[in-house]
């Protein structure tokens, strides 16, 4: 197949850019251990509020850190306030009993589809102090633009 | 008139309808983000009025337009007549009726669940049947594309397959891989579950099946418009193809990688394990790439016709282009804005970073550059070209013709920007209103809104004259005394014959081994976990 000179040279490096772009998301994914949350956990919907995993909602202390069970449900976060240490690692464990949910702390990189059947789990450190939104951004009916919370990053 | 014009003009009028109503949803929506207070302004009929923009202009505009196309693409690029034209009829009456009963079921308020329809949001069942019955129809098209190929190659054994029909081949192929997913999805999970049949419904299979499809729907879209960039813009530029060859590959390299990147939609979600996300991330990127061809190819192309208008110097062939063609000036603009749109497309598809933009306004502004102006913009293009040849009339009220690509292109900018920006500073998509109760981040976002909603009336404007030239020609264009030809490019080194490229069968096993290796695994372990399923409401 003949091709011409200056395609061939675009062909390539077009190729090479895209190669560049797959190895720089490897790199990130191996040595920063950056990857999408993707836990695999199922949970009973319908009985998720009384399930000992989501029974106690709301941040509990752990040894580097916090862990943060909410629950997120038509039209709210609960808790619908959620106060965590700056610098520490916080992991968020969510599930929904009802619709398909978004759990995104605007400002930051945690961002999750919460799923009825499903848990969530998703793990990042805050390091600056302040309230953060979080918003509901899955379409859950009427109501979904109401379904909102607030991260409060509190200074060591 | 010939079975070919009527079919065409029958697409294209439910194509043409659809988009209209759409488009009166879309501006009422733009008004809406900016908080404009409209009369009977509620957040119901807002949530309604995004599932019937999404559905209708997603869904059946395409779906209806690229019907019509490929009639006239199997009638012409082929030169025999589309067979079977009672399956043909058929399949259009079907799409038809299953339009009217998704749209009935949408604009009555019982169907309010996004285009994307992620159950357990429950709608009435004749949204989910009339979804069936458009697919149903499509797949009926697919079969009279590839009926009228058969019986073409039967009759040219040795012969390279037209460029324009090759790949209206890769676009049927796309499609009919794809669309057993969706169509798996609707027809044994959500009709018997609306139903009241079944109790519950697994989210994550269903948004796993939706995903398999809804991303390669996006080059069912893409792929007519290739076409006419391919095939038919070099000729009716004046110029001529810059390579046939590559042409082809890149069709029979959209058969093979379309598929097997829907993870990339899903790369938050719960259920499925990070290694599958991080395969398809990277073949979403390797499908960047015959985009990345295409653009070397297209652009030297209309340099080829540039020059032969009698352009000189590195850049003075821009300028002989021929700049008062809305068909031209359609398609130039839609490539233009196409490489935006494939910029954030890989920003997309980068795994773990995909993070900072999913859900967020960002996307709505990344797809309406790409199915919403790359695709639309060049089929409202290929309609100016298209229907003076299918009617015998000339283009009624031409300076709107003109008019509109400049304010589509205009207004999409400023929507699109503005919806880039306000999603990387984080705002939801789909909401009704983004005022999050006076929160601080929320703020910030309000004047950007404003832009969107600029942008949206321009486009509104811009949609309303492309619906007056299209009814204006049909109903009272001019008559010619005879229509216009129906011409493809001629490309710089047409094949001599039959190559490796246009063996489409032998693809597309290739394509479905790269679907079993990018599914098979990631549906197994999501089959094998005790999964509960949801029961579902409808909250709208």
């Amino acid at each position: 197949m003949k091709i011409h000179i200056y395609e061939k040279a675009w062909m390539v490096g077009s190729l090479g850019v895209l190669v560049a772009f797959a190895a720089a998301i490897l790199g990130s994914a191996v040595a920063q251990g950056l990857h999408p949350p993707s836990h695999v956990e199922t949970i009973d919907p319908t009985t998720a509020g009384s399930d000992p995993r989501f029974s106690a909602t709301g941040v509990h202390q752990t040894t580097d850190g916090a862990e943060v069970i909410v629950l997120a449900q038509v039209w709210a976060f609960i808790p619908a306030e959620i106060r965590v240490p700056a610098g520490k690692k916080i992991t968020f464990r969510l599930t929904s009993p009802d619709l398909v949910h978004g759990f995104q702390v605007v400002g930051t990189n945690v961002n999750v589809m919460v799923v009825p059947g499903y848990v969530s789990q998703v793990t990042s450190t805050f390091e600056r102090p302040g309230e953060y939104l979080i918003a509901c951004n899955e379409y859950c009916g009427v109501g979904h633009h109401m379904m909102a919370g607030k991260l409060i990053v509190e200074a060591p | 008139m010939n079975t070919w014009r009527r079919l065409a003009l029958a697409n294209f009028g439910v194509a043409t309808g659809a988009f209209g109503i759409a488009a009166l949803m879309a501006v009422m929506q733009a008004l809406s983000r900016a908080d404009l207070h409209l009369p009977a302004r509620t957040a119901s009929l807002y949530y309604m009025s995004v599932t019937a923009h999404g559905v209708l202009m997603a869904l059946v505009f395409t779906t209806f337009f690229i019907m019509g196309f490929g009639y006239v693409v199997a009638r012409h690029a082929l030169d025999r007549e589309v067979v079977a034209p009672g399956l043909a009829w058929g399949s259009f009456w079907v799409a038809s009726a299953g339009t009217l009963a998704a749209a009935a079921a949408i604009l009555s308020g019982k169907a309010s669940v996004l285009y994307t329809f992620y159950p357990p949001l429950k709608a009435h069942p004749a949204f989910y049947i009339g979804a069936a019955l458009l697919i149903v129809g499509s797949w009926g098209w697919s079969a009279v594309m590839l009926l009228s190929y058969r019986a073409w190659r039967r009759e040219q054994p040795e012969a390279a397959t037209p460029l324009a029909m090759h790949g209206m081949l890769a676009t049927v192929i796309v499609w009919l891989l794809c669309s057993v997913g969706v169509a798996v999805e609707v027809v044994v999970m959500l009709i018997p579950w609306s139903l009241g049949l079944v109790d519950r419904v697994d989210p994550v299979l269903a948004r796993t099946l939706f995903w398999y499809f809804g991303h390669p729907l996006v080059y069912f879209w893409l792929l007519p418009a290739y076409v006419a960039w391919y095939a038919i813009i070099p000729r009716a530029t004046g110029g001529r193809l810059f390579s046939d060859r590559l042409g082809r590959m890149v069709f029979v390299l959209f058969i093979l990688l379309s598929t097997p990147v829907g993870f990339h939609h899903q790369f938050l979600d719960p259920g499925i394990r990070a290694g599958w996300k991080y395969l398809h991330s990277i073949l979403t990127f390797a499908i960047l790439w015959p985009s990345l061809v295409t653009a070397f190819t297209v652009i030297a192309s209309l340099e080829i016709a540039g020059r032969m208008r009698g352009g000189r110097g590195l850049f003075g062939w821009v300028r002989t282009l021929p700049w008062g063609e809305p068909f031209f000036t359609s398609v130039i603009l839609a490539m233009l804005t196409f490489t935006l749109g494939g910029l954030g497309g890989a920003i997309n598809a980068s795994y773990a970073m995909n993070a900072m933009i999913h859900n967020t306004a960002w996307v709505q502004g990344h797809f309406h550059l790409t199915v919403g102006t790359a695709f639309a913009l060049t089929a409202m293009g290929l309609s100016y070209w298209l229907l003076p040849r299918i009617t015998g009339k000339a283009l009624r009220f031409e300076a709107f013709a003109q008019v509109q690509p400049w304010l589509w292109f205009g207004g999409m900018m400023l929507f699109s920007i503005a919806n880039h920006v306000t999603g990387l500073m984080g705002m939801p998509r789909r909401v009704y209103e983004a005022g999050y109760m006076g929160a601080e981040a929320a703020k910030a976002w309000a004047p950007w809104t404003a832009v969107s909603a600029t942008g949206g009336v321009v486009l509104f404007i811009s949609a309303m004259f492309y619906v007056l030239v299209v009814v204006g020609t049909v109903l009272w264009g001019r008559k010619l005394d005879a229509a216009p030809a129906i011409e493809f490019a001629v490309a710089l080194d047409p094949p001599a014959s039959r190559t490796i490229w246009d063996r489409v069968g032998l693809w597309t096993v290739l394509a479905v081994v790269l679907i079993l290796v990018a599914y098979a695994v990631p549906l197994y372990q999501l089959l094998s976990l005790e999964r509960f399923g949801a029961p579902g409401m409808s909250p709208f």
